[in-house]
């Protein structure tokens, strides 16, 4: 019995420490388990996975296009467009949200239609959007504007309709004017949230570029029909019949959504260093 | 040197009209003051004829059952809500009143809320400094400099670049006392800040706030619910009735000042306690009958 209770209250001097502690080795597990799974599942014809082709089968069709300048042009291409349309939707979408936050006025007035816009879907606005812009650009920028936007707004508004009323009143108090409670308060108190409206905006622009890089129909290629972004070479590759390399795009727009959310989410840190402590 | 009145006065068990000899500056006075709000359930008076004196340089507690309508008090007096009838006065200028229902918030009044609202996206000297900049009286880097001197003066030093977020919470009270006090204000209104720490924090922190006012003197209006807080503290504690609020007694709290936690075992606070006990409870039994009512 003592002899029991010894061994079980003995410290343990170096507690073995597992590799599968490691969160990097985690996630290389993870992904590697799911290549596995996929890779037997495409092989096997099971059903749903049977039609995908392997990843053994996507890495054939990646390689080559690994040192096709059209494929990084894709890229590219895709980068900026979503940059530029994010860009807007921040430029454009945080002061109107504050704006709806912090004027009942000009709340009442555009918020019906804002929520009446909102739920219509950026591939909606294709059609519209080639219509409304002089230019393929202009039109493609507009629909991946228009998935970052609203998102943005809502967190702003939500971030800015939740700051604590004794902020407000301390500020006051010690004598802070109009302006210097929206700069001093308001700005600082919406950041984190804007930052995470931020965050979950570019992941959607990630997700419309499909849609909306279907207007560009290859513009500007260089020789191959990777050229014309990473949306439009899956949209391509399907009419093509090439079914490896739109897996070979999606993996693409999901790698560059990955880093393109670490990026805002690192800026956010830094710009928000005392949200961490919280 | 001392004037013979003040000197008889000190001598056994001198309660201390306090600081008559420092510039009398904070003296409030609450002269019938009403306030009516409108809840959901209908028309609710908060604060009914109320009058109290607080006299310039004195802590004086106030103390009374949850909701019993404190907080509507020192809402009128810092302008944050309007009242409804009376009028309020600081050193005989009036704050609000029958056509100033409303009084101006200014830096001669701050608060210290009941969870604090430091910002948090400031660090603890940021925070500090703060006011004085606002009111144009300092430039930032004045006020970063004087707010450094006294976050060292309340054993803050330490903490001057962390994040409100990165410390105690009873060392996130003190840094915002200190804020409160860096706008030389003529009174501290505090709401219940010590209401969230635990006992022992707050044993410290009570003793650190009154090294704090030894050292600036001015008045403090602090609200609580707790008896031996309330005596230990003030000159005054005036127990207020629950809805409407008024003040049903004023207790003289004849301890001498400069106070240390010793006094909590003498004779005296006993005897204080015991008178207080039984008014405040009947308070408190009215309050609970009462939001039952609500229910």
């Amino acid at each position: 019995m003592s002899a029991a209770l010894a061994s079980v209250a003995q410290p343990r001097i170096r507690p073995r420490k597992s590799i599968f502690r490691n969160p990097l080795v985690r996630a290389v597990i993870s992904i590697c388990t799911f290549l596995v799974l996929w890779e037997l599942g495409s092989r096997m014809k099971l059903p749903w996975v049977g039609d995908v082709p392997a990843p053994t089968v996507v890495m054939k069709a990646w390689v080559p296009l690994l040192s096709d300048p059209g494929y990084w042009y894709s890229w590219y291409q895709s980068s900026r467009r979503v940059f530029t349309g994010f860009l807007a939707a921040m430029v454009i979408g945080i002061p109107f949200g504050l704006a709806m936050a912090t004027s009942r006025v000009f709340r009442d007035i555009t918020f019906p239609v804002f929520e009446i816009l909102r739920p219509v879907p950026p591939l909606a606005w294709v059609p519209a959007a080639i219509i409304f812009w002089p230019t393929q650009e202009l039109s493609i920028g507009f629909v991946i504007f228009l998935g970052a936007i609203f998102t943005i707004m809502l967190n702003v508004i939500g971030g800015a309709r939740s700051i604590d009323l004794r902020f407000f009143q301390a500020a006051r108090s010690m004598g802070s004017s109009n302006w210097d409670i929206f700069r001093r308060v308001v700005l600082p108190a919406v950041l984190p949230s804007i930052v995470v409206g931020c965050e979950v905006g570019i992941g959607i622009t990630w997700n419309v570029v499909v849609a909306a890089e279907m207007i560009s129909g290859g513009g500007g290629a260089i020789q191959s029909s990777a050229g014309g972004g990473l949306g439009f070479f899956i949209w391509s590759s399907y009419i093509g019949g090439s079914y490896p390399q739109i897996v070979v795009g999606m993996i693409s727009i999901g790698i560059a959504g990955y880093i393109s959310s670490a990026i805002i989410r690192w800026l956010g840190r830094v710009i928000t260093p005392w949200a961490r402590v919280r | 040197m001392r004037s013979p009145v003040l000197a008889g006065a000190d001598a056994p068990a001198a309660a201390a009209p306090p600081q008559q000899h420092h510039a009398a500056k904070g003296a409030i006075r609450i002269e019938n003051v009403d306030k009516l709000y409108y809840a959901r359930e209908g028309p609710v008076q908060a604060v009914s004829n109320c009058s109290l004196d607080i006299r310039a340089g004195e802590i004086c507690m106030i103390v009374g059952p949850s909701g019993c309508g404190k907080t509507t008090l020192l809402n009128a007096i810092a302008g944050f809500h309007d009242i409804t009838g009376g009028a309020i006065y600081l050193d005989g200028q009036m704050l609000c009143g029958p056509d100033k229902p409303k009084a101006e918030p200014g830096p001669d009044r701050v608060v210290v809320f009941q969870n604090g609202a430091l910002f948090p996206w400031k660090t603890n000297l940021e925070n500090v400094a703060f006011g004085p900049v606002m009111q144009g009286k300092l430039t930032p880097r004045q006020a970063a400099e004087k707010a450094r001197g006294m976050m060292a003066d309340a054993g803050l030093g330490d903490v001057e670049h962390n994040y409100p977020g990165e410390v105690s919470s009873g060392m996130r009270r003190r840094v915002e006392i200190v804020r409160a006090l860096m706008n030389d204000p003529k009174v501290l209104l505090l709401d219940e800040p010590f209401r969230a720490l635990d006992s022992l924090t707050k044993s410290v922190m009570h003793e650190a706030l009154l090294e704090i006012y030894y050292k600036n003197k001015v008045t403090i209006f602090f609200i609580t619910h707790d008896l031996e807080e309330a005596i230990f503290l003030g000159h005054r504690v005036a127990i207020m009735t629950t809805r409407p609020c008024r003040p049903k007694k004023i207790l003289n709290v004849d301890i001498p000042h400069p106070r240390n936690y010793g006094v909590l075992t003498s004779p005296r606070f006993r005897e204080l306690m015991e008178e207080t006990v039984s008014a405040v409870h009947e308070e408190a039994v009215k309050a609970f009958e009462a939001g039952e009512k609500e229910m």
